[in-house]
């Protein structure tokens, strides 16, 4: 069974503990965006096989929202971080690097991830 | 002939595996069985094909069988990183309805579902098709009226089906308890064409077929690129070679993003795993398919006396092919309740499929961005009983390059439109 730990709890919380929200990182795009950004944005996913990074909500417990890197290959989970966030903090990307060495984030460092 | 089609022989001709009969029975019988055929060659993959079907499950065979027998395109290879059937054709629990509410759904599936009725005469091969009738439980007042509403639907549809009360459904299915205290059995939506057939046959069958009007199919040949050249498809890379196309079709179900990813673009498909387990064989107690929504649980007899039973999908995205231990215990805690009479029974297996779910739990038919390149997912949790239907409407889209009538409503374009296909209240559960 999938376990997660709670950034916010703290709780060890088991898979039905937690309820699965989709793919993290969506940049909502709004009234300005144009139908292929907003496409893009509603339905097109990554899907990876892989490295994977997903919003939980600790529904049985302090009932908070969220992320995890998780592989979808293998189910090994590299850590939760805090919701409030724009991309994956510094230490989830080293424990990625200790199993896929050669991994790159695609995204562009901003100030703010690793404050959590 | 036959003997030398190992891997690494270049077959000269396809060998063709002969008509199954009674005669061929007989004749065999007489020479202790040593002319049989095998059913399919295994060729080395050509530099070029017209057309390349990326996935030989049930859909992309499928698919493959009706661009010859629709068409007459048979310039065509068929390859599978695995084994051929070995993906969820060879994992589902191998229902076969075509109740569904909207009306593009029911008639591809209605369509399929016809196509069933004849597939083993029509491919010569024994798919053990059995329309042994189909009950939907309802047990909560939503789907109550959820199931009628479906039945009012297929009725305007010309899929007949009917709302049978709890009483006649007893008599369906004699094993059933009617009134556990969590999930009191109140009616179901019965549909008697409906049933199960032999997965892997389905699979064999169209192989052989597809085998015999001169298509390749090749085996544990895995994608490892596509190449397009001003936005048109021109190849495959894969671990055996370049292979050269001027269609390319996409019937991969779990892969899809993947697939779609070398040829680049995105999909509004995400994967996740679905699973099944079966029983220890017992002595016929059911005769029907029942499935029940509400607790995420289907079950059937299969013919060796297994009782099959589905379950419900993981919520996270996964490639790994295995279920969820919670999951079973759910499903199995709620159908010990509605069939008592299973609780004491060991299970043998247990697996899972990796399902490509869409946002409306309908399937994509569609062109892509890309030209030359066809797609053919979404199915989710239900694309067994739809195999011949697929094949059927995806075969007419790659033949002509536009959708026809059964698959022009699944497009890619529905999603940015807001034309859903919603089945997600219908079906999104269990197919």
């Amino acid at each position: 069974m999938l376990i997660l730990t709670c950034p916010y709890c703290g709780v060890k919380a088991e898979e039905t503990e937690l309820q699965p929200g989709g793919e993290a990182h969506l940049k909502r795009v709004g009234p300005a965006g144009s139908d292929d950004e907003f496409e893009d944005y509603m339905f097109a996913r990554k899907n990876a096989k892989g490295v994977h990074f997903e919003r939980w909500r600790h529904a049985y417990g302090c009932g908070k929202w969220f992320l995890a890197a998780r592989d979808t290959a293998t189910l090994q989970v590299y850590g939760t971080y805090s919701a409030q966030t724009p991309h994956p903090p510094a230490r989830i990307v080293a424990a990625i690097r200790d199993v896929h060495p050669d991994w790159q984030p695609d995204w562009t460092e901003t100030a703010g991830a690793d404050a959590e | 002939m036959v003997a030398t089609s190992f891997d690494g022989v270049i077959m000269p001709t396809a060998p063709r595996s002969g008509r199954y009969s009674v005669f061929a029975i007989a004749r065999e019988a007489l020479r202790q069985h040593t002319g049989w055929q095998r059913a399919w060659a295994s060729p080395q993959p050509r530099d070029r094909y017209k057309v390349v079907i990326v996935g030989a499950g049930g859909h992309g065979l499928a698919t493959a069988y009706y661009l010859g027998k629709n068409f007459g395109i048979t310039d065509v290879a068929i390859i599978e990183k695995g084994w051929l059937g070995g993906g969820n054709t060879g994992r589902n629990t191998t229902i076969i309805r075509s109740n569904y509410l909207q009306d593009p759904s029911a008639a591809i599936y209605d369509k399929a579902l016809k196509l069933y009725e004849n597939l083993s005469q029509d491919l010569n091969y024994n798919v053990m098709f059995s329309p042994r009738g189909l009950i939907m439980l309802a047990q909560t007042e939503h789907e109550v009226r959820g199931y009628k509403r479906t039945v009012y639907a297929n009725n305007l549809q010309g899929v007949s089906t009917e709302w049978v009360d709890p009483q006649r459904l007893k008599e369906l299915v004699p094993i059933i308890n009617l009134d556990g205290p969590r999930y009191p059995v109140l009616g179901g939506l019965y549909q008697e064409r409906g049933g199960t057939a032999r997965h892997d046959a389905v699979a064999w069958g169209y192989a052989r077929a597809c085998s015999d009007m001169g298509m390749h199919i090749i085996q544990n040949c895995e994608v490892t690129g596509v190449e397009t050249e001003g936005g048109q498809v021109r190849a495959v890379n894969t671990s055996k070679g370049r292979i050269g196309c001027d269609k390319l079709a996409m019937v991969v179900a779990g892969h899809s993003s993947q697939l779609a990813e070398m040829a680049g673009f995105r999909l509004p498909i995400e994967s996740v795993a679905l699973q099944a387990l079966v029983s220890e064989p017992i002595k016929p107690c059911m005769d029907v398919v029942v499935m029940a929504n509400t607790v995420h649980g289907y079950l059937s007899q299969s013919d060796k006396g297994e009782m099959v039973i589905g379950g419900g999908t993981d919520g996270f995205n996964n490639f790994t092919q295995r279920g969820s231990w919670h999951h079973v215990e759910e499903t199995v805690r709620a159908l010990v309740e509605t069939f008592p009479m299973i609780s004491r029974l060991k299970m043998l297996r247990q697996w899972g499929g990796i399902v490509d779910m869409t946002g409306d739990r309908s399937p994509i038919l569609s062109t892509t961005p890309v030209g030359g390149i066809y797609v053919n997912c979404g199915w989710g949790t239900g694309g067994f009983k739809a195999i011949p239907g697929s094949g059927w409407a995806m075969a007419e889209l790659v033949a002509n390059g536009r959708p026809g009538p059964l698959a022009e409503e699944f497009g890619l374009n529905r999603f940015r439109e807001g034309r859903f296909i919603d089945e997600s209240v219908a079906a999104g559960v269990a197919h």
